[in-house]
């Protein structure tokens, strides 16, 4: 193995990206939200210091420690250096003005009870109700994930300049707001939770079903949303069962990330997966999950999903899946959060039960249903019905109006594939 | 064997975290493969960009080099070679190269 390669592997891959978030949470507590920009700096700056001293003194054993002190000792530079010059974190105020005070003030901001509250801080004010969801997305993805903005703009299959914008205008108005969101007031606290999980809830999907055509970065949104999902379990406030249902949805669909390509790249839908690569242990901590998403009154639309992700799970084959209890969820799901594709998602589980007939009327009935019209797999399902009803020609038709909106190779391969089986000359063999 | 020093100039210093984990990874490799063959005499120290100098009769002090400047020493190694034909052909597998840098290799001085 190629020298460079191993010590790569050792580091992680993106020993940035992780430590990210942590670092600049905790500077951002420490200057002031106003004060964002300088602690990204002092990140980068501090991160790009730590590496130059390792290339010749090699790595330390803890390197996550490591760029946490010098990120500190960098805030401390900033704060003697710019004290006069700047106002920083307001809560801070008169311990910053000491040399008596500051250093034991931002070694108290650097434990780690307090590196983890500064991560939930940065994540309830990225969802601010000012900013629409897909900049609060960007930016957590930016902030806490470490990703860089051309990585966001991949992850979203989105231009380099759009995203810069978006999340630019983002940070200006998070940067705005007087200060970051205060984690102890609780009544405030409980009201901006719903956003948070939004957020999260968008973040994980944008991995499992997003646009980018590359299956490791989505499988990094993936567990990016699940870290902060963790991250939210961590905190007494903030471990409701909403949190849990959340996390179990997140757990049992990701325990079916490794089945959903099969050996020679292809994507196979939940029907014909082999069910032996699901991951049993992200399964199981996902019934655990769900288990202790099961208290007080709250029924979430998170519970009604996850309730869905398991039934799949429960079933060893397709063929045994509970369909009757599929449908009913989705039909609470529809009263929770109606939208045309949890109509979608109703109408091919009604298919499972009562067969093709069925779920073309279903999918006639769907609301807005023309808020569909650009997603690929609308057009599949009607071709997969059109299908199995035994009418080939108008399955192809479905099929090609979903092949011509796939949105990455994988989309288009499996199409492709559904597209020739309506041919007749392959059906004749 | 004789000793030389290699200094390390200019570079790009304005670059992403991940390309400068990528840079770092392959120093790190490439001071290990000159450590694997007993090139390494001392690894040396990378050096702060900028610092004072202090010049002339009068000494007087002034901030420098700068950082901007493109050939600022960015740090050392004391490297062990038969002689200066094999230093430099070790140096060729610096890292610094892919950044717009040099290596100057100065044979240390012999009684």
């Amino acid at each position: 193995m190629d020298p460079a390669e191993h010590l790569g592997e050792q580091l992680g891959e993106h020993l940035f990206r992780r430590e990210h978030g942590r670092m600049v949470a905790t500077l951002t507590r420490i200057f002031g939200v106003h004060n964002l920009a300088l602690a990204e700096d002092v990140v980068q700056d501090a991160f790009c210091r730590a590496l130059e001293v390792w290339k010749f003194r090699g790595m330390p054993e803890n390197p996550s420690a490591w760029l946490m002190t010098t990120a500190k000792n960098r805030a401390l530079d900033v704060l003697r250096r710019e004290r006069t010059a700047r106002t920083f974190a307001p809560e801070l105020g008169r311990m910053l003005e000491s040399e008596w005070t500051l250093a034991p003030a931002v070694a108290e901001s650097f434990a780690p009870q307090a590196i983890k509250d500064d991560q939930l801080r940065m994540m309830f004010s990225c969802c601010h109700p000012r900013l629409p969801e897909e900049a609060q997305v960007a930016l957590m993805l930016h902030i806490l994930c470490g990703f860089s903005v051309s990585e966001v703009a991949a992850a979203f299959v989105s231009s380099h300049a759009a995203m810069e914008k978006r999340i630019t205008r983002a940070k200006k108005a998070l940067a705005g707001s007087k200060k970051l969101f205060d984690i102890a007031d609780a009544a405030d606290f409980a009201a901006r939770l719903p956003a948070v999980h939004r957020a999260i809830y968008l973040l994980f999907n944008e991995g499992y079903h997003g646009a980018s055509s590359e299956s490791a970065v989505r499988a990094e949104l993936c567990r990016e949303a699940m870290r902060l999902a963790a991250l939210l379990r961590a905190h007494p406030l903030a471990a409701t069962p909403a949190t849990f249902a959340l996390s179990a949805l997140m757990s049992l669909h990701a325990a079916r990330l490794p089945a959903r390509l099969d050996s020679s790249g292809d994507l196979r839908s939940l029907f014909d997966q082999d069910r032996s690569r699901w991951d049993a242990n992200l399964v199981a901590e996902g019934q655990k999950l769900l288990d202790l998403s099961a208290s007080g009154p709250e029924l979430t639309e998170y519970h009604v999903e996850a309730a869905i992700a398991w039934a799949h799970a429960a079933a060893p084959r397709a063929e045994e899946t509970d369909w009757g209890m599929i449908v009913s969820l989705y039909d609470r799901l529809m009263t929770i959060r109606p939208s045309p594709v949890v109509g979608l998602n109703r109408a091919i589980a009604i298919a499972q039960r009562e067969g093709p007939a069925r779920g073309l009327e279903e999918i006639r009935d769907i609301a807005n249903a023309e808020r569909l019209a650009g997603y690929p797999f609308y057009h599949a399902a009607l071709g997969e019905f059109e299908f199995r009803a035994g009418r080939a020609d108008a399955a192809r038709e479905h099929f090609r109006a979903a092949l011509a909106l796939a949105r990455n190779p994988m989309e288009k391969r499996f199409l492709e594939h559904r597209v020739a089986a309506c041919s007749p000359a392959l059906t004749a063999h | 064997m004789s000793e030389f020093v290699y200094l390390y100039r200019g570079g790009q210093t304005n670059r992403s975290p991940e390309a400068v984990q990528q840079s770092m990874q392959k120093w790190m490799a490439w001071f290990k493969d000159l450590g694997d063959k007993g090139h390494i005499k001392n690894m040396g120290q990378p050096l702060e960009r900028t610092g004072k100098v202090v010049k002339g009769k009068q000494k007087t002090v002034t901030d420098g080099p700068f950082a901007e400047s493109k050939d600022v020493i960015g740090g050392y190694t004391l490297i062990e070679a038969r002689d200066i034909d094999q230093a430099v052909e070790l140096s060729k597998g610096c890292p610094i190269f892919e950044v717009e840098g040099a290596v100057e290799v100065r044979p240390v001085m012999k009684m």
